[in-house]
């Protein structure tokens, strides 16, 4: 938006926002899912007191806005609870879901809660591959109605769509389903590849050709939908010239937190080796915010090697994602491949190159073979 | 720009989109879905006055009448000023 001052932030600025990932436990298992491989289990989980301090903590440090996601963050019985008292402290409440199991009575209770905004998923626009992509069938029957019931509450919505090469056809369609549903935000998202979207690399990746049509397709809607709809529109890193600013920069305007209570510059940092992520539990967030070993390790730019330190974008980009860099390169201290200028780049054109005609079948999310299901 | 704004049209923030004073930065922020920024002195003198009842002929001669610039440049600048938040999805006009 325009008027803006906070772009460019210092470093020790208060954090924007605050992305509490409630828990690892969801009804879908989406071969995608921006979740880590390896799931926190449901009996590790913060508890409610631990959380209400937290966002406490959260609202004392300038946090604006608080995003409660998951897995699914209805799967939390105290989500009602903890809205509520994130919207007393007057932070901007915010729910990410898949909405397969929001009933009246769920929708009624985040309502009188205070919640601002509902960001609901979609796997594609056709039922059964929808159904097939998350995983669970009858997904996005339950997906329409709890839309429905999100606007009927009079609440704004955001229509989240992860594209990649097996739905990437429709997205024309999603967005006529997106103005459909009344949603004033929605979000055209490819496939970011970490973590699971990385294992299913050659199942998701789209082609060059596929790219470029739904790039004109957003940018056509974007013209008809100017002041009715807003569409953000997330591009793959693999046929990108230059790196994306990723979390907007290392600890620069985000804290995540995992369900366990790990604090973390990225939903992907556990991946990093060498490093020690401390608990909420433990560690006050002010204190974490400003001198947290992790998340002083990557802020700003003293940190950069070349080509990144001495370049004109580095305080644009700041040197892309560290836990890209580090998923295939080996070292997270890298320039991210994504960039041309990169001395890895060509590992991103080897990626394209290695997507077959056909892709192979997924593999879906799931918590680690040796643990049950939490 | 394409025309001039209805004068009498009653600007209003969009559903999901709050403005309020933060304590801890000393500033005015506006907030709404996955959007939080801070505006600069001059936005936030126009955001105060959008209070769903006062038109936008309203909030231009509140304005004039407490800075000294001519009514016609201030109605200018808050027109292009309220149509970029409306083509974001912020403000309704």
């Amino acid at each position: 938006m325009s008027a803006s001052t906070s772009e460019s932030a210092p470093p020790l600025a208060p954090p924007m926002g605050l992305i509490a990932e409630m828990t690892h436990r969801c009804p879908l298992r989406c071969p995608y899912c921006s979740n880590p491989v390896a799931l926190d289990r449901a009996g590790d989980e913060l508890d409610t007191d631990t959380w209400l301090r937290v966002l406490d903590e959260a609202a004392a440090l300038g946090v604006l806005q608080m995003h409660f996601t998951g897995g699914e963050p209805l799967a939390r019985r105290d989500l009602p609870l903890l809205v509520r008292r994130a919207a007393d402290a007057q932070l901007y409440t915010n729910i990410i879901t898949s909405g397969v199991t929001l009933d009246e009575r769920m929708m009624a209770r985040l309502i009188e809660a205070g919640i601002d905004h509902i960001q609901l998923s979609f796997q594609d626009v056709e039922a059964a591959n929808a159904d097939r992509i998350g995983g669970l069938a009858g997904a996005h029957g339950r997906k329409l109605a709890a839309a429905q019931r999100i606007r009927e509450a009079g609440l704004p919505l955001t229509a989240n769509f992860v594209i990649h090469r097996q739905n990437i056809a429709r997205v024309p369609a999603m967005l006529e389903l997106a103005e459909a549903l009344g949603a004033s935000r929605s979000e055209i998202a490819h496939v970011q590849y970490y973590g699971w979207g990385l294992r299913n690399r050659d199942a998701l990746l789209p082609s060059r050709a596929e790219l470029d049509a739904t790039t004109a397709t957003v940018e056509a809607a974007r013209a008809r939908l100017k002041g009715r709809m807003v569409i953000d529109y997330v591009v793959p890193d693999y046929y990108a010239a230059r790196p994306k600013a990723c979390m907007s920069g290392w600890a620069q305007r985000f804290i995540h937190i995992s369900p366990t209570g790990r604090a973390l510059p990225c939903h992907a940092a556990e991946s990093l080796p060498g490093f020690t992520f401390v608990s909420v539990r433990d560690v006050p967030l002010a204190d974490i915010w400003r001198a947290d070993p992790a998340f002083l390790r990557f802020r700003g730019t003293a940190w950069m090697p070349e080509p990144c330190q001495s370049c004109d974008r580095r305080e644009i980009d700041w040197g892309g994602c560290r836990c890209q860099a580090f998923a295939l390169t080996g070292d997270a201290a890298r320039t991210d491949p994504a960039c041309a200028l990169s001395p890895d780049h060509a590992v991103m054109a080897a990626a394209v190159a290695a997507r077959g005609e056909a892709p192979p079948d997924f593999v879906y999310r799931q918590f680690s073979a040796a643990d049950p299901v939490g | 720009m394409s025309g001039a704004l209805d004068e009498a049209g009653v600007p209003r923030f969009c559903r999901g989109i709050k403005f309020r004073h933060d304590a801890v930065r000393g500033a005015w922020v506006v907030l709404g879905p996955e959007r939080a920024f801070l505006p600069d002195a001059p936005a936030v003198e126009v955001l105060r006055l959008i209070d769903g009842a006062r038109s936008l002929g309203g909030i231009i001669d509140d304005l004039a009448a407490r800075f000294d610039a001519p009514r016609a440049v201030i109605a200018e600048d808050v027109g292009v000023m309220l149509r970029d938040l409306s083509d974001k999805g912020a403000v309704t006009l």
